[in-house]
């Protein structure tokens, strides 16, 4: 696995995110004259090499979810550029993006509301097969046989409707579905926060076998930091629709830089650990992406604010190879 | 002089619902001491949830609530009338909800609704209530408290809305609650502010608590002692430095080693085999039989009972009724 991720040249990116915005106006009035936005994404850039998994931590309302849909073009961006191994996507045409959109699949988080209830797994698997009309009839249909044993279902569940599974076996069939078009990247919006901890790490392995088997590409959004950690490459810290933290997995997790990342490891309750630590916790609530603080919007609940904290927002900066940090203190 | 605030003996809860009736609870059987937390852990579906409401005495039909006893302060809960238990509930014994929106009503102002039991129980009226309210709105760590008493609970954040229903609850200073994933709907930093809040008010009050939760983690900061529940029966037992630190019953074994850990570079998680039977499949004999590694012939036939491992600690389980001993130190392996 490392040595596959060695021979890609390392300046060959699958994905581009460039100064993404995605402001949602309010429009208020007779006219509909609008007046503020909601930036649920403002200017945030990365980039995503194949085979990587770049994992996506914030809390709700921070804009992993929107920057998703940004991706996948379900919601336009209001500027920027994403490419797609070089190519553009935000000019596409619709017809185009739908061609291209076979390349990018997403799992959703709740298998319960994104599976039709009226279609048999069968059905569900054959649908993306007919709609960009690849192979036969009986091709395909070997195919869904082929990819239920891969994501570990038996065969025969092919003939059933979602709701004769359970959770964990409906995430599987998620996963199988956005397997179906072999995509070069796979977007998981919270694809384990609904099941239980047993039930999680089965869905967690299998993830990491197709990765493995497929050489696949993830971008994973979480809010839980322990799955995270297992599961990640690189990890980018969100927080009001800016990337306030991005790093490589072990540099964040064993020498967070930005005071945002330091608290929310901090507040991750765990089990048995060892020292009992010092915890941060933060004050107060985030604010509303619709009236974000002037300056660093982190500064309302930053510990180690300072005063040019709420008059300039910071810029994303590497700080040490390989992690760059959006934070006054390191400027 | 009896130290338990609250003593579980033999609870079973039925559900009439389908053709085959089912024990969602199973002839559970626990205690509570005076100011202890207690945790209850388990995944969804193992009764935790309804072993809260059935305390409450809020299971409705086609559930029905039998069993030995369930004794607070001495007083058989079971044995009360629907008038007597009223003037327990919200005023001795009271409850926090998992998703503070839905259980909050929607066109009273928050003052209102936090009033509401103490006019009620405490029969305070006017200015008095006023007063006891902000008063309590401010011991939640809520600002503005004068203000914020006018608004609705679309008004207000999630964290403000747990920390309202926090302040419901605490109105008549119950001395004991029972929080039902009182953190689950919340972000990891104002879960963080909320369980110390919690922490904070049951130290200065001195209540005692009942904590549900599926969170190991929640369990391993906040709680005293620890029930793990599987398929509506207690499987393990204990205090939660012990339980977390050297569990005895496979399941808790395995619920363990299924949590990604910090710093591990295992390319692999644990996990527990299989998923959790459906109440029809329970059968006769242990319930985690057929996803545990250790399984033997009599499991499938007979139920354990909870045996002791060691002083506070029992587990359900045949390797201790029959041998005395724990689950193999070796974790589950991973299998593909």
């Amino acid at each position: 696995m490392t040595q596959l991720k060695q021979q890609v040249n390392q300046n060959e990116y699958i994905l581009e995110v460039e100064n993404v915005k995605k402001y949602f106006p309010i429009k208020k009035g007779v006219f509909s004259k609008q007046v503020r936005a909601v930036k649920a994404v403002d200017d945030v850039s990365f980039q995503m090499r194949k085979g990587e998994t770049l994992g996506i931590v914030g809390e709700s309302g921070c804009g992993k979810s929107t920057m998703a849909r940004l991706i996948i073009r379900l919601l336009e961006a209001t500027d920027g550029v994403i490419k797609l191994e070089g190519k553009d996507l935000t000019t596409l045409s619709k017809e185009e993006m739908r061609s291209t959109r076979r390349d990018i699949q997403m799992v959703f988080q709740d298998p319960y509301a994104s599976l039709n209830p009226r279609w048999t797994v069968e059905r569900t698997l054959l649908e993306p097969m007919r709609v960009y009309n690849i192979g036969t009839r009986s091709e395909r249909k070997e195919r869904v046989i082929d990819l239920l044993n891969k994501v570990g279902l038996d065969s025969s569940y092919a003939k059933r409707h979602p709701h004769e599974f359970s959770g964990g076996q409906r995430q599987r069939i998620g996963i199988a579905r956005a397997l179906v078009l072999n995509p070069k990247l796979i977007i998981a919006d919270e694809p384990v926060s609904a099941l239980d901890i047993s039930v999680q790490a089965q869905v967690i392995n299998l993830m990491q076998d197709l990765q493995e088997q497929y050489n696949l590409t993830y971008m994973f959004i979480t809010h839980d930091l322990s799955v995270c950690e297992h599961i990640s490459d690189r990890v980018a810290v969100m927080y009001l629709g800016k990337i306030v933290e991005l790093a490589k997995k072990d540099q964040l997790f064993s020498n967070p830089l930005h005071p945002y990342t330091l608290a929310l490891i901090s507040a991750a309750p765990e089990v048995n650990s060892p020292v009992k630590k010092e915890r941060i916790v933060l004050k107060g609530d985030v604010p509303s992406p619709a009236k974000p603080p002037k300056g660093c919007a982190f500064h309302t609940r930053c510990p180690s604010c300072m005063d040019i904290c709420k008059v300039e927002a910071p810029t994303l900066n590497e700080k040490e190879p390989g992690q760059f940090v959006a934070c006054h203190l390191y400027q | 002089m009896n130290s338990n605030i609250l003593e579980v003996n033999k609870l079973k809860t039925t559900f009439f619902s389908r053709k085959t009736p089912f024990n969602a609870v199973d002839e559970i059987s626990f205690h509570v001491a005076k100011g202890e937390t207690l945790g209850i852990v388990g995944e969804s579906g193992c009764g935790k949830s309804v072993t809260s409401l059935s305390i409450m005495g809020l299971v409705k039909p086609p559930g029905k609530v039998s069993g030995d006893e369930i004794k607070y302060n001495g007083i058989n809960l079971l044995e009360l009338s629907k008038r007597e238990m009223r003037k327990l509930r919200g005023n001795e014994i009271s409850m926090i909800f998992q998703e503070p929106m839905t259980s909050l009503n929607p066109v009273y102002n928050v003052g209102d609704q936090i009033g509401e039991s103490l006019k009620v129980h405490k029969n305070l009226k006017g200015k008095e209530r006023k007063e006891k309210v902000v008063d309590l709105l401010k011991q939640v760590g809520i600002p503005r408290a004068e203000e914020i008493y006018y608004n609705y609970p679309h008004q207000l954040s999630g964290g403000m809305r747990q920390r309202i229903m926090i302040a419901i609850a605490m109105a008549c200073d119950p001395k004991l609650i029972i929080a039902d994933e009182p953190t689950t709907a919340l972000d990891v930093t104002i879960q963080a502010q909320i369980l110390e809040l919690m922490k904070e008010l049951q130290a200065k009050k001195g209540m005692s608590m009942i904590l549900i939760t599926h969170d190991l983690g929640v369990v391993s900061e906040v709680c005293d002692r620890l029930v793990v529940m599987y398929a509506g029966k207690i499987v393990e037992t204990g205090a939660v430095k012990d339980v977390l630190s050297s569990p005895s019953h496979p399941y808790t074994k395995g619920l363990l080693a299924s949590l990604p850990k910090k710093g591990h570079k295992e390319k692999r998680l644990n996990y527990i085999p299989g998923q959790v039977p459906a109440p029809i499949n329970w059968g006769k004999g242990c319930r985690f039989s057929d996803r545990c590694p250790y399984v033997m012939s009599k499991c499938h036939t007979d139920i354990p009972l909870l045996t002791k491992v060691k002083d506070g600690q029992e587990s359900a389980c045949w390797l201790t009724v029959e041998e005395g001993r724990r689950a193999p130190n070796d974790t589950i392996e991973a299998t593909s």
